[in-house]
């Protein structure tokens, strides 16, 4: 049975009060909060064993080395990927995406090449191609939204792939529409075309199973702060055929095996690729956040949020005047929510959220060109949810939203 | 100042706001940006005798920044450039008779940041 209730006691963020009332999070999408498990983790290794990894000859080194490594095992393991060698530890997402158009990018992208994204991507994977496109002179295409806004058009993916990309680098859940892509069919196609595969896992990692082996896809991307882990640590999954061909980025500590005045011997996998100290207590709360998700069980996590979702959009449906984004089929979601309320500005909403207690998003999501798409005001709000969400407080989003709406005489 | 900055007048001026259009022939005018809530606001001035003749504006955005755009641009008729030149945020909140507070201070003096800019450029261009 799934105990929203005693989940809760794990946060104790979600004790708090804003503006007099408990803290009622749906800002999910941004980042999730953490619960007691990864708090103590980190804490765990300041007091205890705190020092720098790789190189000490000492109990306490060796002990955050072999604690590193095994939080680059749990997450190989977390996504199904062949062995550690495939695991790079990064900033964020962003980070990762930009380090694969820098690395592999730079090296196979030529003078006329194509490169493909779609219309929805968040703005980490959209500028790195870009950038790469307009250094090298290539194309870059994008994948059309689909008529409804609901998600992408697969006559639209079909036809830029004839143009044969090198690369296709697609979201796997819309920050802004909620909505799923079936990323193993799109890494399939692409495949058959003869392009490399991204996937921006930022917004399903936190709730879905990943298995990169069965997805196919030879790049992945995710952030660690949107899984209940640290920001400031982020992963990128590369297969080692391809980690196997690119040079790292960033030369310097622990990355070389050997270096002599006018050359040097690179590291193994996937050492090579980080240079210099690493976010070592980030690596440690990214483990612990990786048992506190398998303890509940991510599939559970995720029925959870369709039920919020499916909850939401049931109580939602019947406010005059509002509109959802991105369809509302709740089976093909994660846990977001994105609306606008006729004349009313989402700043304005976001606002008055925030007076009874309920963080929620507005602006344009760094999604510009679908957010553009979407709303002639460039600004949407956005309500997404996580494990520890309960449908008492989609009625208080209710409830806040019917006082919005009376505050500014809108029927 | 009272908390509640939505107050009945502030929604009034931002379902009916005044003064909200372009002047054809404005002597000068300045488009600025908000970037907290992306609001964008075009203010249009007429100028005579170092004083304000005639404003208009056009734009979107939050309530805070319309509602404020339409009563500012009241208050700012027949002023002088030099009294223009001293307005500042205090101006702003009696205007509004609130105080936004810091987040929504930029929505609210999005108006008179334009103003001001408008104002400089006629300045240097004379
Ligand atoms: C779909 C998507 N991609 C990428 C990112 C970037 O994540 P980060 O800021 O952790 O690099 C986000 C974060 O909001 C996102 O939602």
């Amino acid at each position: 049975m799934y105990d929203v209730n005693k989940i809760r006691e794990d946060f104790p963020i979600l004790k708090i009060k804003v503006n007099g009332k408990k803290l009622v999070y749906f800002d999910n999408a941004a980042t999730a909060q953490k619960p007691l498990q990864v708090i103590n983790g980190i804490k765990y290794y300041y007091e205890n064993y705190n020092s720098n990894i790789h190189r000490g000859m000492y109990k306490i080194a060796e002990d955050a080395t072999a604690r590193y490594i095994e939080s680059k095992t749990k997450f190989a393991k977390f996504i199904n990927a062949g062995s550690i060698e495939e695991i790079v530890y990064t900033r964020n997402t962003t980070e990762a995406i930009n380090f694969v158009a820098l690395t592999y990018g730079n090296k196979v992208i030529q003078k006329g090449d194509h490169i493909l994204i779609s219309e929805a991507e968040h703005h980490s994977n959209l500028l790195p191609w870009l950038w790469l496109a307009k250094r090298k002179k290539a194309h870059l295409d994008y994948i059309k939204l689909n008529k409804e806004k609901t998600g992408l058009d697969i006559e639209s993916l079909k036809t830029q792939l004839e143009k044969k990309p090198k690369i296709t680098a697609v979201f796997h859940a819309s920050n802004v529409l909620g909505s799923v892509n079936d990323i193993k069919y799109i890494t399939r196609l692409a495949h058959k075309n003869n392009s490399t595969v991204l996937i921006d896992g930022a917004q399903s990692i936190p709730n879905m199973k990943i298995d990169v082996k069965d997805i196919g896809c030879d790049f992945f991307a995710a952030s660690a702060h949107k899984m209940m882990g640290p920001a400031g640590i982020g992963i990128l999954f590369a297969k080692k055929s391809i980690l196997n061909n690119i040079n790292p980025l960033f030369g310097g500590g622990e990355m070389v095996k050997q270096v002599n005045k006018y050359s040097c011997t690179l590291n193994d996998l996937p050492w090579r690729f980080e240079s210099g100290t690493q976010n070592i207590e980030g690596a440690i709360g990214l483990a612990s956040a990786i048992d506190y998700i398998n303890k509940i069980g991510i599939d559970n996590i995720k029925k959870h949020e369709q039920n919020l979702v499916k909850y939401a959009f049931d109580e939602l449906s019947s406010i005059k005047n509002l509109e959802i984004f991105g369809g509302n089929n709740e089976k093909n979601k994660v846990g977001i929510i994105s609306f606008a309320i006729n004349k009313i500005h989402p700043h304005d909403i976001a606002y008055l959220f925030d007076k009874e207690g309920i963080a929620i998003r507005a602006g344009h999501h760094c999604a510009m060109p679908v957010v553009s798409e979407l709303s002639k005001e460039h600004s949407i709000s956005r309500m997404s949810f996580y494990l520890y969400n309960t449908t008492q407080e989609i009625d208080a989003a209710v409830n806040a939203i019917n006082k919005i709406k009376n505050k500014f005489n809108i029927q | 100042m009272p908390y509640d900055i939505y107050a009945e007048k502030i929604i009034l001026n931002y379902e009916h706001p005044h003064n909200k259009g372009v002047l054809k022939d404005a002597d000068t005018r300045f488009k600025e940006y908000n970037q907290v809530c992306g609001d964008e606001i075009e203010v249009y001035i007429k100028i005579n005798n170092k004083k304000i003749k005639d404003i208009k504006f056009i734009g979107r955005g939050c309530a805070i920044s319309m509602a404020s755009a339409s009563m500012i641009t009241d208050f700012i008729k027949g002023k002088s450039i030099k009294e223009i030149e001293e307005y500042n945020v205090d101006t702003v909140k009696n205007i509004l008779g609130m105080d936004p507070g810091p987040v929504r201070m930029k929505c609210a003096t999005l108006s008179l940041r334009a103003i001001k800019e408008a104002v400089e450029k006629y300045k240097l261009e004379k």
